[in-house]
């Protein structure tokens, strides 16, 4: 919401610098995002009365000019412009002058003449047509600018005479002199060759000595349009120039900032959508009168009335739909003369970010801005039958809005319509079929209350939030509808653009009670942690115009959000200043606080994925479908079951994954493609399994890991995967051949086992798998169950004696057939090992020489220990031939 | 003979001096003090001394011996300190070659960033909850006075699972300030980190799915005051001691009085400048006085307890600590970002 300080002041007055006044209104609860001097880029900028201007000595299109500009002393300055005159008031940039866009002006030479500054044109000074309409200029065709397209065919002789003929009555003429009327109009002299004309004319461009096209029967001169004429043949006679100025009260000298309101500040508040009574000049005000305890001052419309005519003869309204529309306020004005509005109502819309259209436009916008009622204005004379419903739209209805576009409404819409079809789209946007236009004579204003979600999904469903839609969806005070329609009213009468119809039309559906709240300013104090005076509470609550009858309250009707005593509080809060409010720390009953068990292995599982070189990513919870192909899923795997958003942003994003590799997978990708060598990569997220309660997700969470580059293989994987089930403190771990997960290489994939329970898998992501996310590079993961790790953890540590008596050592190598795991080798080693046996590590794997194909030899280092005494090698030995004999009789292991 | 002991200690008292190595000395002891050695061979003609001269003599050969034998063990250690010193030299290594790498991974810098507020809050005696990201309705709007025509609550803000609107992507943390209520026993307080998703499309500050910590204190005679001076501690230890902060009234549906929380730009020092958007504050979080309404819908009785709640975004607090430009950065985990925190 921006706000004209300007404006503002017309209601209250705060004198703070901008800077002040966005702060202490930000204190207040109105934040304020920006600040804009809408002057401060323009300096040294001041009108001046043009006293003489002669031809350029040196250039056959420049004026030098002599220019009062309150200083005594005339100033010069050299000019391309020819729209000027002498006794013009323009816009003077003087030496070491600022202009928008942080263009300086500096004095210079133009071809040898000295040249004090710059004459100025609307756009120079940031304005457009829009904010002057009278400064459009229209040039003549001056046939001493006349060059022909083709030098070999001109259309126009070189050196035309006074009196020669041009085509029918159109002659040139020589103009001997120039008056300027000073209200935009010139009275020219000129010969036709020994024929003498007047001329009066508003073309703006002409001076003596210039030849200019006359047609002698409508005594009219020709712009290039009546010659037919292109721009290129006349390249000075443009239709752009100098502003002259015609505004009352300015003097030579004077700033011209205040001219055209460039003296205005604008501040732009972000309003929350709990105070729609903010978006308007009016709330603004009562929230600085208060938050400045300056009085606020209101204004009550008066309307004259007594325009021809009964109102209610006229206009009917119906409302069939009360509930969408609680109420439905109308005014008529007749006669009405479409035209700009005039200079003040501009401005205050301009700086508000709003354009100037016409007159009964910019009503409508002028007091949508001041009192925040979003208005509509019809011509009358497309409302047939006199008659305004207010209904439900029809489905399939269609309607051609204000924007030129056509919409197709649905029952859930309320349109505004006449007997035969909607006229416009309640509260978002008008009808073009009852546009103001031109010649519009009979305008009817609705100022009405629409019900909020009704118009915020109307305006959501057809993708057009306008300024109305967006005031509306908040909830707007239904009491506000009738100070509008008349202020719009007033302003037509203040603007002389119509006359107005006595009478109004208010159908009020819904009749509001006044909220009633207890003061409790003990319970008020302690919620803050303050101690306000009862005093000061009501004084605060009457700034915002709450009726204060002790410490009954009445909440004002534009204040929908008051409803309970702790909207009171903050009411006394934020004008107490919540920077007022004491800071005291927590008191009362201790908590215990830390992380329970599972944030804690999750905190370590995390540490030890770090320690092994994995770093820690994070993803998105929602995937594609086409993930669980890219995996190679069965098509008829039950996990495919996914939670489906029905409103996803894409495709990619439209599922609940309930596996979180896709996401790893798609990071290796990631990573591969920016040309990383390698990454190790851990995640600790949730995936999301339909079946919880309530209709919920279940949300367990998975440990993955992936990895890819020098030095990674399965076995470096699996030992990161070791680490944790150690950190763990798991026992009887196990990894168990797997070739039956459809994403993992069948011969390097492994299934994870602790205590009989599955942890989860570990492998080469299958080449099939790598080949989907365009990765050449051997992919490694881990995918495991957090839940499984922490029903896995083993009992915490306790202290084993150190060894009192040396071990014995025993390096075994054992043949045996390929297929036979070193997995099996060992289990059967540790079991059939006696008490003496403490630790069985492998050390080599061999094929090759000496070995049959089909088989290998396998090493292992066995050590042997007693607690209570040094063994004796016969002891060892004897522990081995043991081992050895259930080696060979079990898996056909023997020693090499 | 006393010239001949004489003669011997000198050449031998030179001779040790000038032993260039371990072995040269060891063959030089020999020489002169082994059995078949040079004094040795002058004590053996001790026996045809007189015996008068005996004493005198066996006395300046012991003074002669004694003498040697400290010299060569001075010698000695002099030959091995050379010695150490020539293989210290020789043992030299250019320390300037880079050390055997061990990789070690990074913690993602989002959750440095919230392990940082979690131990704060840990320390103040909160515990940590986490909850459901498939959320019901109930908890995400209408359990937190977030009515059926809350623009949040459109099918273009918040994602759904149903027609009916009723399980959806919690699009905050706050639902767990009701599963808290109604769930533990008072009094509560906690902090409740997690992911939460909203419809926006991803560009450099947005993203569908971000995250967010929410925190709630619940009890008798908790004030707006505790509130601020909680928080307070908060960003003096996150920002360090002294960082000035400032609350301004805001709106939540949830809360009231509502605020959102200032920490004076640590750029310009609340002067104005790019940082902090020339307003000399940057926005931390949100928080306010739980709304007596959500008290009572949790089944508390808001004329005893009250309480307070904060929320804060995580992503931008990131963003912000680390100096990160883009949010997409946070989700792509290229290596060369993660292997930077």
């Amino acid at each position: 919401m921006k706000l004209s300080r300007k404006w503002l002041n017309e209601f209250v007055t705060v004198d703070a610098n901008d800077k002040d006044f966005a702060e202490a209104m930000t204190l207040s609860g109105s934040k304020v995002e920006t600040t804009e001097d809408l002057g401060a880029e323009i300096q040294n900028v001041v009108a001046g009365r043009i006293q003489s201007m002669e031809r350029h000595p040196n250039s056959d299109h420049m004026w030098v000019c002599q220019l009062d500009v309150g200083k005594g002393e005339p100033v010069q300055i050299v000019t391309g412009a020819w729209n000027i005159h002498e006794g013009d008031m323009v816009p003077v940039a003087l030496h070491k002058s600022l202009l928008p866009g942080g263009k300086k002006i500096e004095k210079g030479k133009l071809r040898g003449i000295l040249s004090n500054g710059m004459l100025c044109s609307l756009s120079e000074l940031g304005l457009d047509e829009r904010d002057f309409p009278y400064a459009v200029i229209e040039p003549a065709a001056l046939l001493n600018d006349y060059k022909p397209l083709d030098p070999e065919k001109p259309s126009i002789p070189a050196g035309v005479t006074p009196g020669y003929k041009i085509y029918g009555a159109v002659k040139a003429v020589f103009v001997t002199s120039v008056e300027n009327l000073g209200d935009g109009r010139f009275v020219i002299h000129c010969d036709s060759g020994g024929t003498y004309h007047t001329v009066t004319t508003t073309l703006a461009n002409i001076h003596a000595h210039d030849t200019v096209a006359l047609d002698t029967d409508r005594e009219h001169i020709c712009t290039l349009a009546d010659l037919h004429a292109q721009q290129a043949e006349f390249p000075h006679c443009i239709p752009d120039g100098i502003f002259v100025l015609h505004e009352e009260g300015v003097q030579p000298g004077g700033d011209i900032r205040p001219v055209i309101n460039a003296d205005d500040h604008v501040v732009e508040f972000e309003i929350t959508p709990n105070r729609p009574d903010c978006l308007s000049i009016i709330g603004l005000a009562r929230e600085a009168a208060a938050t400045f305890d300056v009085p606020l001052r209101l204004h009550d419309p008066v309307v004259k009335g007594g325009a021809a005519g009964s109102l209610t003869e006229l206009l009917d309204v119906e409302t069939p739909d009360p509930d969408l529309c609680p109420r439905y306020t109308a005014r008529m004005v007749r006669n009405v003369k479409i035209g700009p509005s005039p200079k003040w109502m501009r401005e205050r819309l301009r700086s508000m970010g709003v354009r100037p259209i016409n007159n009964i436009v910019d009503i409508t916008n002028y007091v949508m801005l001041e009192y925040g009622q979003p208005m509509h204005a019809f011509d009358y004379r497309y409302v047939k039958g006199g008659k305004i419903i207010v209904r439900r739209a029809v489905d399939g209805e269609e309607l051609t809005t204000l924007d030129g576009n056509v919409r197709k409404l649905t029952s859930n819409m309320l349109v505004i319509a006449d007997d035969t079809r909607a006229v416009g789209l309640a509260g978002v946007m008008g009808g073009l079929n009852s546009e103001i236009v031109e010649d519009t004579a009979d305008v009817v204003f609705e100022s009405a209350n629409f019900d909020g979600a009704c118009i915020r999904k109307t305006a959501l469903a057809l993708g057009m939030r306008t300024e109305a839609s967006a005031k509306f969806e908040k909830g707007l005070d239904p009491l506000n509808t009738l100070p509008a329609v008349d202020r719009a009213c007033e302003l037509v009468e203040l603007l002389g653009a119509g006359e107005v119809l006595d009478g109004v039309i208010d159908v009020l559906n819904h009749v509001p009670q006044p909220t009633v709240l207890q003061l409790r300013p003990d319970k008020i104090n302690a919620l803050l942690g303050t101690d306000i005076p009862t005093e000061e509470m009501q004084a605060i609550l009457k700034r915002l115009d709450f009726g204060v009858d002790g410490e009954t309250i009445t909440v004002p009707s534009w204040r929908g959000d008051v409803e309970h005593y702790a909207d009171l509080a903050e009411e006394a809060a934020r004008f107490h200043g919540y920077n007022n409010i004491p800071c005291t720390l927590q008191r009362g009953e201790t908590t215990r606080g830390g992380y329970t068990p599972e944030q804690q292995l999750e905190r370590n599982l995390g540490a030890v994925c770090r320690s092994c070189g994995y770093s820690e990513i994070i993803t998105y919870s929602f995937i594609s479908p086409a993930c669980y192909d890219k995996i190679r899923w069965a098509p008829d795997e039950p996990l495919r079951t996914s939670l489906k958003i029905l409103n996803p942003l894409g495709e990619d994003t439209s599922i609940m994954r309930t596996t979180a590799l896709p996401s790893m997978l798609e990071t290796l990708q990631r990573n591969c493609n920016y040309r990383n060598k390698s990454a190790r990569l851990y995640e600790i997220g949730k995936i999301y399994l339909p079946g919880g309660p309530d209709g919920l997700a279940n949300e367990p969470k998975m440990v993955t890991l992936g990895a890819y580059g020098e030095g990674m293989d399965f076995f470096v994987m699996k030992g990161a995967v070791e680490a944790l089930l150690r950190e763990i403190r798991a026992q009887d771990v196990s990894f168990q051949p797997c070739s039956s997960d459809p994403s993992y290489h069948p011969g390097r994939c492994a299934v994870i086992r602790a205590g009989g329970e599955q942890i989860g898998v570990i492998g080469q992501i299958h080449p099939l798998v790598a080949r989907n996310y365009d990765v050449d590079a051997e992919l490694y993961c881990a995918e495991l169950s957090f839940d499984a790790l922490l029903a896995a953890q083993g009992p915490g540590a306790e202290y084993t004696p150190l060894p009192r008596f040396p071990a014995v050592s025993r390096d075994i190598a054992l043949v045996c057939r390929e297929e036979i795991t070193v997995g099996a080798l060992e289990a059967c080693i540790r079991r059939t090992g006696g008490k003496l046996l403490r630790e069985v590590v492998l050390f080599d794997i061999y094929r090759g020489a000496g070995i049959d194909a089909g088989s290998k030899s396998v090493a292992f280092s066995l050590t042997l220990r007693a607690d209570d005494r040094s063994i004796v090698a016969a002891e060892a030995d004897e522990e081995v031939q043991a081992i050895l004999a259930a080696l060979e009789k079990e898996l056909g292991a023997v020693l090499r | 003979m006393k010239e001949q002991l004489a003669k011997i200690k000198a050449e031998a008292l030179s001779a040790f001096a000038q032993a260039k190595d371990a072995a040269g000395l060891d063959a030089l002891r020999v020489k002169y003090l082994g059995k078949k050695g040079e004094l040795t061979g002058v004590l053996k003609m001790m026996g045809k001394l007189s015996p008068a001269e005996r004493p005198v003599m066996g006395q300046l050969a012991n003074d002669v011996r004694a003498a040697l034998e400290t010299a060569l063990e001075e010698s000695g250690k002099k030959l091995e300190a050379a010695a150490l010193e020539l293989r210290l030299k020789a043992e030299a290594v250019d320390v300037t070659i880079p050390g055997q790498p061990v990789s070690l991974g990074h913690r993602h810098p989002m959750y440095i960033a919230l392990d940082e507020i979690k131990d704060i809050f840990i320390g103040m005696g909160f515990e940590v909850l986490e909850g459901p990201e498939v959320e019901l309705a109930v908890y995400n709007f209408d359990k937190l006075n977030a009515g059926e025509d809350h623009p949040s609550r459109d099918w273009s803000d918040t994602f759904y699972f149903d027609q009916d609107s009723r399980v959806m992507l919690r699009s905050q943390t706050s639902p767990m300030q009701v599963r808290a209520m109604e769930t533990r026993p008072l009094p509560i307080r906690v902090i409740a980190p997690g992911r939460v998703y909203r419809k926006d499309e991803v560009d450099a500050t947005h993203s569908p799915m971000f995250h967010q910590v929410e925190g709630l204190v619940i009890d008798k005679g908790v004030t707006m005051a505790d509130l601020k001076g909680t928080l307070n501690t908060v960003v003096e230890q996150l920002y360090g001691a002294g960082t000035k902060t400032r609350f301004r009234p805001h709106h939540f549906p949830f809360t009231e009085p509502s605020c959102e929380m200032d920490v004076q730009c640590h750029k310009c020092g609340g002067a104005g400048c790019p940082t902090c958007k020339g307003e000399g504050w940057i926005e931390l979080l949100g928080a306010g006085m739980v709304h007596p309404r959500v008290l009572e819908m949790a089944g508390i009785d808001s004329e005893v307890y009250t309480g307070w709640a904060f929320g804060i975004g995580l992503e931008r607090t990131a963003l912000r600590r680390f100096k990160i430009a883009d949010m997409r950065l946070i989700f792509e985990n290229d290596v060369r970002f993660l292997e930077q925190f």
